[in-house]
């Protein structure tokens, strides 16, 4: 019972992951053939429906997955690994590096995605590396801060002392005693940052900021089907459709897997209240 | 307490300055040269000259830097090439949308999130409790973007009872508040599912507390202890959290004007971006930061007013 959430996040999530790994190899038609039937409602040859130009919706929907997917995985990755390296360095640093470093953060917090992703695509131009950039950077406030509070906690440990005693150098310990025993809460936080990053992509695709025409996208299929939602109402529901129920399976395995793992973030609640700021360190948290 | 304060204000001081410098290096310095990016590849060498004036080029981005963030100090952000029009003036237009149309959804996810938290709560493991969690997942799952479309589609397009969107002005106050009642749901529902999770989560803790066996055993009536014990001690992590919840509402809103054809300041950056209107988005992006980091300033004197170990460290 208590796992049952985070086996229907995982069976959630493969629904669409499936679908859009399925459309690497194969869609039922091809995603840019305009078809002669515009707007026709879901039926046997076109189980989702068409769009405007008469494509078809499946396969838009199949292919438009893996923009969204693919940018938020990078970016998930890159700010996480970006914001444990620099949250780890201060927490094992001491005083005045976890000053800086959360300054930092604070810096970077009061930009949100939508923001730092307007910003550079006035700089850049609309496109996904705007997108991705923005994105990877407003995860590292996240990972820096739940890093440095555990790395903080864990330099205190005997285990770090007695390999320092040995002769262990700061990477070895960093590496072998630090990172492994504080990757539970980050591994959460990952689950959760990629539901955040899966939204907000679609959001600046929609905004027209992200994948470009004509390469479809979750979010962009969205905003070419408000313009004719008083036509059919079809082509503005199955996109979001897979896109919530991605995000439900995402936000379903990250509680669960915080339940799982729960002692290790009890553990760290000294160290958040160490921080001054038991609000916002301890707990997984999206945009 | 005040030592808190003040090491606090220090604290917001140096990001605000940070995220000025920020935005100001990633416009004004990273292009190379700010004039090229806003003319665009097809301008004229007299288009090109002119905004090389406008944007007053002739000096080392130091210098430029200083100057902007005095005009700044002096609610003088320049001028809108797009517009023409002082960026200022556009800020408060802007602003006269998105701060309204961000509280509207705040009441209105407060409203919803609240009572039903605590109803869950009272009544855990029951079918009301249930319905609560598992609509709440779902709520938070909800793309605000998407649910905007929806919505417009639905009561906008179909049934015709709400406006599609555009904004009257706040001259017509009843007509400007029937404009923000759908973005503002749309807005509301996923940040009301997240407060009622978290509603239900502090009144839950509360009521497992020894004092409120305490309340129950001296004879107080059940309603009394939930209202008085329970209620005033769940809802500090649920007020000092509103402050980030706004902030929250007032990112998603950049996207949700879009939905609506708000002008908000989401839909003037979006027309800024496209038209690489350097000055206008150089406004935004420092107004919405600044904003943001007076709410998590306004938030952290929250916390430590009502929790004296934060004060402490």
């Amino acid at each position: 019972m208590r796992r049952l959430g985070l086996y229907l996040g995982l069976v959630l999530i493969l629904l669409p992951l499936g679908f859009v790994l399925a459309g690497v190899a194969w869609t039922p038609h091809p995603p840019t053939l305009m078809g002669p039937q515009r707007l026709a409602a879901p039926g046997m040859d076109h189980p989702m429906g068409t769009d405007w130009f008469g494509r078809d919706l499946l396969s838009r929907v199949m292919v438009g997955g893996r923009a969204t997917l693919a940018v938020a995985a990078t970016a998930v990755a890159t700010g996480g690994l970006l914001g444990t390296a620099v949250g780890t360095w201060a927490g094992v640093r001491g005083a005045v590096a976890g000053e800086f470093v959360m300054r930092g953060v604070d810096v970077l917090l009061a930009f949100p995605t939508v923001l730092a992703a307007l910003v550079l695509a006035t700089v850049w131009g609309p496109g996904i590396l705007g997108v991705a950039v923005a994105l990877a950077v407003a995860n590292i406030p996240f990972f820096a801060r739940l890093a440095r509070a555990g790395a903080m906690t864990l330099h205190e440990r005997h285990y770090v002392a007695a390999a320092r005693a040995v002769g262990a150098g700061d990477l070895h310990i960093v590496l072998r005693h630090i990172l492994p025993n504080m990757a539970s809460p980050l591994v959460v936080q990952a689950t959760v940052s990629m539901a955040g990053a899966v939204l907000a992509e679609a959001s600046l695709s929609y905004l027209g900021l992200g994948v470009q025409p004509p390469q479809p996208s979750w979010g962009r299929m969205l905003q070419e089907a408000q313009a004719y939602f008083y036509l059919s109402p079809w082509p503005a529901l199955f996109p979001g459709l897979a896109l919530a129920t991605l995000v439900l399976g995402l936000n379903l395995v990250g509680d669960g897997l915080r339940d799982l793992l729960d002692p290790t973030l009890r553990r760290l609640t000294s160290a958040r209240l160490a921080t001054g700021r038991a609000h916002r360190s301890g707990r997984p948290q999206s945009r | 307490m005040s030592r808190y304060v003040l090491s606090r204000t220090a604290a917001m001081g140096a990001t605000l300055l940070s995220v000025a410098l920020l935005v100001f290096i990633l416009l004004s310095v990273v292009p190379g040269d700010p004039a090229r990016l806003a003319a665009g590849p097809e301008a004229s060498p007299e288009t090109y000259r002119l905004i090389r004036d406008k944007l007053d080029l002739d000096h080392p981005w130091p210098v430029r830097f200083v100057r902007w963030l005095g005009g700044l100090m002096r609610g003088d952000a320049g001028e809108s090439l797009n517009y023409r029009r002082p960026v200022v003036e556009l800020l408060w237009t802007g602003l006269s949308v998105t701060l309204p149309l961000a509280m509207l959804s705040l009441f209105m996810a407060l409203l919803l999130a609240v009572p039903l938290g605590i109803l869950a709560a009272s009544r855990a493991g029951g079918p009301l409790d249930l319905a609560t969690v598992g609509a709440a997942q779902l709520g938070m799952a909800l793309p605000e973007f998407w649910l905007g479309i929806l919505l417009a589609g639905l009561f906008a397009v179909r049934w015709t009872v709400l406006p599609v969107g555009g904004f009257p002005g706040w001259d017509q106050p009843g007509d400007a508040l029937l404009h923000l009642l759908l973005p503002a749901t749309a807005l509301a529902l996923p940040r009301a599912a997240y407060l009622a999770r978290m509603v239900r989560g502090a009144v839950a803790d509360v009521l497992a507390e020894d004092y409120m066996r305490t309340a129950h055993a001296k004879g107080m009536p059940g309603t009394r202890v939930l209202l008085l014990h329970a209620l005033r001690n769940a809802l500090v992590p649920v007020i000092t959290s509103a402050g980030l919840t706004l902030a929250r509402l007032l990112a998603g809103a950049l996207v949700v004007e879009n939905v609506f054809f708000l002008p908000g300041l989401g839909r003037f950056a979006l027309i800024g971006v496209h038209a690489r209107d350097l000055p206008l988005i150089g406004g935004i992006a420092v107004t919405t930061a600044a904003l943001m980091v007076f709410l998590s300033f306004a938030v952290d004197l929250a916390y430590g007013s009502l929790d004296p170990r934060i004060r402490r460290t």
